[in-house]
């Protein structure tokens, strides 16, 4: 077996680029905590309605514009409704399923999160500018999938 | 390295009497045929879906009530990702290993028409429910939705069927080695191996999923199932789904394309590393598709990761020899100046500009899926319509431009029929034509989905928000595109029913290249297949083992059934 040299010197420089490039993402993820959200953690589909976890659904102040709220995304809502923060507000959000797999997606904002059966999702986002944004459901769930889409109002 | 030189030995027997046909055995065109016949009814009917969908999803189009945009979606999905692919990628594979093997063997042929069958079966069950509106579950199927049972039988007899054919190329080809011992499997033969060693180990998870998991959940003998398992053995399925096709690809840039354009092959050596690095690496990249999964950790995820860019090292491998061939070829022609050779491709040969835009198509497509897989990146775009645009870009432009440059070659071979002048010419528009309106597609798409629009999603304004109004610009591009391609798709009809019953007869040859340098021969060894599926199912373990072990014996809780509608 033998490789062209012009061939090596490519093959060197673009497995430096991977090598660079890996490590920019590692440093991201696990120096700056830029990981996909990856909480592990389970609950019986059937007992989501009924848990203690989702049962208090609204926004809790936990801290300074620091806020909690445990969603319920089902088809075709996500529950409780539309909701509102000052400006400058960081929220957690609390995710799980009583049906089938939806997505979490807030436009707008990096907020991306996969909800599915038997596990609970968490992602949080800190929102510094003003407006309304859409959360929408971005993982197909069912015949009225286009119409589960809420609003989280900044202001 | 013999494969070029060696004059095809026929197999003694009935295959032998039987009759060529421009240099196989008629039984094994006969089977091509077959399997290339579906592909491209798939090919239609799956286009017709997409052109539906992209004036439904733009506001041009209300579908009468009978019919959902999630059932023509599903339809889409089934018929081109799945059904299209395997039986295209069967029909060309099982030809050229005929071709430079001399034949295929006469049990290989058993096992293909069975195979053939069953696929075409389920392929008639699965489509029968889908547009019955019991299945609305899309191509990936995610559980707990849940579709008619039988729609689950379907997509099985079509995985069973797929395996049949993997046993019949393995036959073929370990017969060979076993008549041909201390010689090289030609280049050609090597690719076919391989991708039906990648459709061994899709069709494995998916079977475990289908058969093991669904299929008694679906009937209702089994009343809960775990998501989380589903979608991993699903992407492991997927995933490797899409490097089936891209393998299936290249092993036209690497074996016809240096032929067409008068080159020879720049390594073999290289091109069988290639080729065994991506069969090694492949499954793990699945994982991508979960970055954003609950109950699989950061640290896992960025090894899956790392598992995944594995696969961008043999790309740059085929780049870098694609260009070469290309260069190669001129200056064996006597172009002396540093670009010359570009200018004298043989840019008016159908079979070669279809590649070549194909080649220039996976230069985006290929960056997009280093984004999508790029760990917390993915968070940007995941589940938006950005996917689907890449996905556009890798098998709706490179994978199938590919295949449609096979197909001008491929056809006439087997009809024992000529391309003529005015078919060229069309076959170089229909490129055009085939590249502008996915430019103009997936481009619109990749727009949106950084705007925020979500995939797989009928026509909504969300209630007029503000956000989704900036979407619809790029829906009527989409709609645009949609049309462009189904008028490149009704072209393409044209030219292969010509050149399938009414071109010109001639002998058309399936361009098979020579190396370059007897230097560039592989060592024997590449060719025993053990070292590379050891290998392969070891790095599938290192990704696999802890994730499946977590959920199975897991605390998970299982989901009861919905079901679409």
């Amino acid at each position: 077996m033998r490789i062209h040299h012009y061939e090596k010197l490519w093959l060197i420089i673009g497995s430096l680029i991977l090598i660079i490039f890996l490590s920019i993402l590692a440093v991201q993820t696990f120096v700056l905590d830029m990981g996909p959200p990856s909480h592990a953690e389970t609950i019986d589909p059937q007992s989501v309605r009924e848990s203690e976890l989702f049962a208090n659904t609204g926004l809790q102040e936990v801290g300074d514009k620091e806020y909690e709220i445990a969603m319920i995304a089902e088809m075709f809502a996500f529950r409780p409704g539309d909701l509102e923060v000052p400006v400058g507000s960081t929220v957690h959000f609390t995710l799980a399923s009583p049906d089938v797999t939806h997505g979490f997606k807030i436009t707008d904002t990096n907020i991306n999160v996969m909800v599915v059966p038997g596990h609970i999702s968490k992602i949080s986002h800190t929102f510094d500018e003003s407006g309304e944004y859409l959360i929408l459901c971005n993982e197909y769930c069912g015949l009225g999938h286009e119409y589960m889409a809420n609003t989280i109002t900044v202001k | 390295m013999t494969h070029a030189s060696e004059l095809p030995v026929l197999p003694k027997g009935k295959a032998a009497d039987s009759g060529l046909t421009a240099g196989i055995p008629r039984e094994d065109a006969i089977l091509s045929a077959a399997n290339l016949t579906i592909a491209f009814a798939a090919l239609l009917f799956g286009g017709l879906a997409g052109l539906l969908q992209g004036f439904v999803r733009s506001g041009y189009l209300e579908l009468p009530s009978w019919i959902s945009y999630y059932a023509l979606l599903t339809a889409h999905g089934v018929l081109l990702v799945l059904v299209l692919s395997s039986f295209f990628s069967i029909g060309y594979l099982y030809a050229g290993t005929s071709k430079v093997l001399g034949g295929l063997a006469p049990m290989t042929r058993n096992f293909g028409w069975a195979g053939f069958a069953l696929m075409s079966v389920g392929t008639a069950m699965a489509a029968f429910f889908i547009l019955a509106g019991k299945a609305n579950v899309l191509y990936t199927f995610y559980t707990p939705m849940q579709a008619h049972p039988w729609f689950y039988i379907g997509l099985a007899l079509i995985v069973v069927g797929i395996l049949l054919n993997c046993v019949g190329m393995f036959i073929t080809y370990q017969g060979w080695r076993k008549q041909h011992p201390g010689q090289l499997t030609p280049l050609f033969a090597f690719f076919s191996n391989a991708v039906f060693v990648l459709w061994v180990f899709a069709s494995l998870f998916i079977a475990v999923f289908v058969v093991g998991l669904v299929i008694p959940w679906a009937f209702g003998w089994v009343p809960t199932i775990d998501p989380m398992i589903g979608r991993t053995l699903f992407w492991a399925f997927g995933h490797t789904l899409v490097n089936i096709w891209m393998l299936t690809s290249i092993s036209a840039w690497y074996v016809s394309m240096p032929k067409v354009i008068g080159g020879k092959v720049f390594s073999d050596s290289l091109a069988r590393v290639a080729v065994v690095i991506l069969v090694v690496a492949n499954v793990p990249g699945g994982f991508h598709h979960q970055i954003l999964d609950p109950g699989l950790s950061v640290e896992l995820k960025f090894l899956h990761v790392i598992q995944t860019f594995m696969i961008i090292f043999p790309s740059l491998m085929t780049a870098f020899a694609m260009l070469a061939t290309m260069e190669r070829a001129g200056r064996a022609k006597g172009v002396t100046s540093l670009l010359g050779w570009w200018k004298i491709l043989p840019w008016s040969d159908a079979r070669f500009f279809a590649l070549i835009v194909a080649m220039f198509a996976f230069i985006p497509a290929g960056l997009g899926g280093i984004i999508n897989a790029s760990n917390q990146i993915n968070q940007v775009v995941h589940n938006s319509i950005w996917v689907t645009g890449h996905l556009h870009l890798t098998v709706g432009t490179t994978v199938m431009l590919t295949f449609f440059a096979v197909s001008y070659w491929l056809i006439p071979f087997l009809s024992g029929r000529k391309m003529t002048k005015v078919l060229n010419r069309l076959a170089i528009a229909q490129t055009i034509i085939w590249a502008s309106g996915m430019l103009i597609m997936s481009g619109a798409m990749h727009i949106n989905g950084l705007l925020g629009s979500p995939r797989r999603t009928a026509n909504t304004t969300y209630t007029g928000h503000e956000a989704a109004a900036d979407w619809a610009l790029y829906e009527s591009f989409m709609a645009i595109g949609g049309m462009i391609l189904f008028g490149a798709i009704t072209l393409l009809i044209y030219i292969w029913v010509q050149l399938a019953f009414f071109a010109p007869k001639g002998e058309t040859e399936f361009p098979i290249g020579e190396d370059d340098s007897k230097k560039d021969v592989s060592p024997l060894f590449m060719d025993r297949w053990a070292i590379w599926v050891v290998l392969a199912t070891l790095s599938i373990a290192i990704a696999y083992v802890i994730p499946l072990a977590d959920f199975v014996s897991g605390h998970n809780p299982g989901s009861p059934p919905f079901l679409m509608p």
